[in-house]
């Protein structure tokens, strides 16, 4: 089987966020692949262990994303991709993203693409739909469970907390949900083997694209920090009073009950 | 300019939700003084469409169809472009739910167009506005516009506050009917673990359990808790860890992000990804044995006790306030 991780590079989930000159500063903050991804990646190798074929990893992102690609390699996929944007695209978007993204999957014939259902620093989920939907081929997303038996595909998905169960087939694209499987850590011959791994790099003129035809097609033009939080009061006395006050609070001063 | 804006109308279980109310109110302000239509997708939805009228639509668009029972990415797309054909709107707005979020990036790139998700303010109208949406998981937040072309985007449900409900007002409703073929998904069944129907997301007050809560049966007050307030229960990623609750609970970075007007955190620590999803909560209580834990820091109130004895407390001391009321 032929299969395609979306990974992204983002912010690790302990870091702090800091503002300054209206962007959100990268310098000395620690980067991980995205949480959602690594249950991506987790399930495209047990697919393959089960099924048999090939892993490719995929990022598009600049140089620094090659870090995220080589710990996905050592988890034990086989093979990554960069796509390098980094010189050529300065403004971009979730369009952007997604349609380079399928310029360069689809002439590859990929059987099974997963994702993240989101990405925890741009947070609009939109990029596996996106891609799923250029490429032609069915999507489904927040999955919490994947079974093929030859070209049918049963999938158990989280909608709301409900859970739904759905037959579909290949190709298709899905998207992970927290509790699809418990990614693996890299280990030590899987970091060794992983330097050897192919990792291809491709830039924008590789995949014939002109730069007007990604222009991002929508455009921020403010980042902020939310309101920096007071701290509250922590109510003393008897606890039986500290409740009754509290109620009162809520009622009488906050107003929301 | 005023514009034309098609919302999306969302029922559950036989009834709309909330945020279809708000999609309205967003759908108003963009519009500018021009035109709000409604859209209501369906096997039978006819009846759903006067309600929308009395928050503000001024059309009712509905598609009925046996393929439409269920949403289908692929039944609900080809309904919804055909409509978005006939009317040619210059701007949609969806409700960032579950449907809408797996949704709205299928017609995004089928029109080939800009998607702003998960909105939670707008500012200015018309022409000039501008979208507010969290990124990094709420730990900032951007402003965002639209370029070009349709505006469409989709609101974070409990944000934007809907009209007031004017029952004179009564929208014009129409249907179309569409050729719903070609589903590539077909939905075997649909297992409700969520029996009350508040959903998390939704909620106006939500009672989170975390580590401390110590065992799935440990949450039991906290449900008590949450019947008396009409709110939903949600938990930490300790608690879903811990086999307490399932993991469709977890609040935070890699769970869900919700926004009530009360969120009480009982046990958790308050972890930055676990604030990460309830940090713009409107009113955060915090119950924890820990006078030191990090929750207290972004809570409103705090009782340093053990929640055993805290939460019951504090459902007889609610159920007397409704008693009362
Ligand atoms: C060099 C660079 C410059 C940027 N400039 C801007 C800018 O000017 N304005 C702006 O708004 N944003 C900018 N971004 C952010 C970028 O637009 C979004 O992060 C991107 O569109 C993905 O959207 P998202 O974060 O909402 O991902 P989501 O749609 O939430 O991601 C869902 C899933 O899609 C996959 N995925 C997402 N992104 C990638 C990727 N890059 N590679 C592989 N898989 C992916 C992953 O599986 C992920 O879990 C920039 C990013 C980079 C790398
Ligand atoms: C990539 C990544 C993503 C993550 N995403 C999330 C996420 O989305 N959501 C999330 O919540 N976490 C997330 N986490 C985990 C997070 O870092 C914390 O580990 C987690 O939130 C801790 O859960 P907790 O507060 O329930 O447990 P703990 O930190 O163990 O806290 C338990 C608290 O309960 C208190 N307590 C104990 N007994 C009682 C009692 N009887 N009465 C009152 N108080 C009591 C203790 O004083 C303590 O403060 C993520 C971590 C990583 C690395």
């Amino acid at each position: 089987m032929n299969i395609y991780v979306l990974v992204k590079r983002t912010f690790d989930t302990e870091e702090k966020i800091v503002v300054s000159g209206g962007k959100i500063q990268e310098d000395g903050a620690e980067f991980i692949i995205n949480p959602y991804d690594e249950y991506a990646i987790e399930e495209a190798i047990q697919v393959r262990d089960a099924q048999g074929g090939e892993v490719t990893v995929l990022t598009m992102g600049g140089e620094d994303a090659e870090k995220q690609l080589r710990t996905a390699l050592a988890m034990g996929a086989d093979k990554a991709v960069l796509i390098n944007i980094e010189d050529d695209v300065e403004e971009m978007d979730q369009f952007t993203a997604a349609h380079v993204i399928s310029e360069y999957l689809k002439d590859k014939n990929p059987d099974l693409i997963l994702a993240g259902n989101v990405a925890i620093d741009g947070g609009s989920g939109q990029v596996g739909p996106r891609v799923a939907e250029s490429l032609g081929i069915n999507y489904v997303t927040t999955i919490t469970n994947l079974e093929i038996n030859g070209t049918t595909v049963t999938i158990k998905r989280d909608v709301e907390g409900d859970t739904e169960v759905l037959e579909t087939s290949l190709p298709l694209l899905v998207t992970a949900q927290q509790g699809l499987n418990e990614p693996r850590y890299p280990s030590l011959p899987g970091i060794m083997k992983a330097k050897k791994k192919p990792l291809e790099e491709v830039e924008l003129d590789d995949l014939d694209i002109d730069e007007d035809d990604v222009v991002a097609k929508t455009e921020t033009i403010e980042i902020y920090l939310p309101p920096k939080k007071e701290a509250g009061k922590v109510l003393e006395g008897e606890l039986a009073d500290q409740v009754k006050e509290l109620v009162h609070l809520l009622h009488s001063e906050a107003k929301v009950v | 300019m005023s514009k034309k804006v098609l919302v999306l109308g969302e029922a559950r279980e036989g009834a709309l939700r909330n945020v279809s109310y708000e999609a309205i109110a967003a759908a108003k302000q963009i519009s500018s003084g021009g035109e709000v239509v409604s859209v209501l997708l369906g096997d039978s939805v006819g009846e759903l469409a006067t309600e929308l009228g009395k928050y503000g639509a001024d059309r009712v668009i509905t598609v009925e169809h046996p393929h439409l029972k269920q949403y289908t990415s692929d039944g609900y797309g080809q309904a919804l472009l055909a409509v978005i054909e006939q009317e040619n709107p210059d701007a949609i707005v969806f409700g960032h739910t579950a449907l809408g979020k797996d949704l709205s990036p299928k017609i995004a790139s089928k029109l080939q167009i800009g998607l702003v998700s998960d909105v939670t303010s707008i500012e200015g109208e018309g022409d000039s506005a501008v979208f507010i949406r969290p990124i990094y998981s709420g730990k900032a937040f951007e402003k965002v516009k639209v370029k070009a072309g349709i505006e469409f985007i989709t609101i974070r449900p409990n944000n934007i506050a809907p009209l007031a409900k004017d029952d004179s007002k009564s929208a014009v409703v129409s249907s179309l009917s569409v050729d719903i073929t070609n589903l590539r998904t077909i939905i075997k069944e649909v297992v409700r673990k969520t029996t009350e129907g508040v959903d998390l997301s939704e909620a106006k007050v939500v009672i989170a359990g975390g580590r401390g809560v110590k065992s799935e049966e440990g949450f039991a007050p906290l449900k008590e808790l949450a019947d008396v307030l009409g709110g939903a229960v949600g938990a930490s990623r300790g608690a879903c860890d811990a086999d307490y609750c399932d993991y469709s609970l977890q609040i935070g970075q890699t769970g869900k992000v919700v926004t009530p007007d009360l969120y009480i955190a009982a046990g958790i620590s308050g972890a930055i990804q676990h604030l990460a999803g309830m940090s713009n909560s409107k009113i955060i209580v915090a119950i924890n044995k820990d006078p030191e834990a990090n929750i207290f820091k972004v809570a409103d109130y705090g009782i340093v006790g053990d929640l055993f004895e805290v939460i019951p407390m504090l459902t007889e001391e609610f159920k007397k306030l409704k008693v009362n009321a």
